[in-house]
């Protein structure tokens, strides 16, 4: 509304989109671009679409539009079958039949995942330096009877792994 | 085409409660239950002190060192 009311205030005609801007040079009249005509859609919940699926008809689809005029049942199964791919593109059972992209999808996908773990392992080999001390097998062993001796989570964890009394892991 | 959403929705919505209702069942019977047992279990024959003994015995406490 206030958009309205800006527009009053300044004039319709200062106002130009660029196909306006263009169409000063031809006396005025814009040919109207294809995105702003109404346009067709193969989609399962637009049964009839707003314009025919063809819209430069052949001389000889005219003339069958023509016979459409009469009495259907004049006309023959192909002819029939012609006005039909005129008006649509698809018909609904091609429209929703699958297509074999996943399998394009999964193959891309996994080939991306298996192109990503050769360039860690290349980076693990050439790149990174060698890991701390602490990840050392005296340190680990070290590190995990402290952890016993404190009885970290005794309940569900790793103390409730241990069997204290003979001194090994339960099995 | 008839009813399409309709149909599509009734679809959708019994098989989003289903799933949900079913997701919820598998995580209460699957994890919820056995870590309360494990709880209950645990705490039933849990002696405080002796568990202290044994970590001072081993070390592990600055201010309680095993003497």
């Amino acid at each position: 509304m206030l958009a309205s009311r800006v527009f009053g205030l300044v004039g319709r005609r200062s106002i130009c989109t660029s196909l306006c801007l263009r169409a000063h040079g031809h006396a005025g009249i814009v040919k109207a671009e294809d995105y702003t005509l109404p346009a067709y859609v193969d989609r399962r919940d637009v049964p009839l679409p707003e314009v025919a699926f063809v819209r430069d008809l052949s001389a000889q689809q005219q003339a069958l539009k023509e016979k459409e005029k009469a009495s259907w049942s004049a006309l023959s199964v192909d002819e029939k079958v012609e006005l039909y791919r005129m008006k649509f593109n698809e018909s609904y059972a091609e429209m929703n039949k699958g297509t074999n992209e996943w399998k394009t999808i999964l193959g891309g996908v996994l080939f991306f995942l298996g192109l990503t773990g050769i360039i860690l392992i290349w980076q693990k080999h050439f790149m990174y330096g060698t890991i701390p001390h602490t990840f050392s097998e005296e340190w680990l062993s070290a590190q995990t009877k402290r952890m016993l001796d404190m009885r970290v989570n005794p309940v569900e964890g790793i103390s409730a792994q241990w069997d204290f009394d003979k001194n090994e892991w339960k099995k | 085409m008839r009813r399409l959403l309709a149909r599509r929705m009734k679809f959708h919505l019994l098989g989003a409660f289903l799933v949900s209702i079913g997701c919820a069942t598998l995580y209460k019977f699957g994890i919820a239950e056995p870590r309360n047992r494990a709880y209950a279990e645990f705490y039933k024959s849990y002696d405080p002190m002796k568990d202290f003994e044994a970590m001072k015995a081993a070390g592990v406490f600055e201010c309680a060192p095993p003497k």
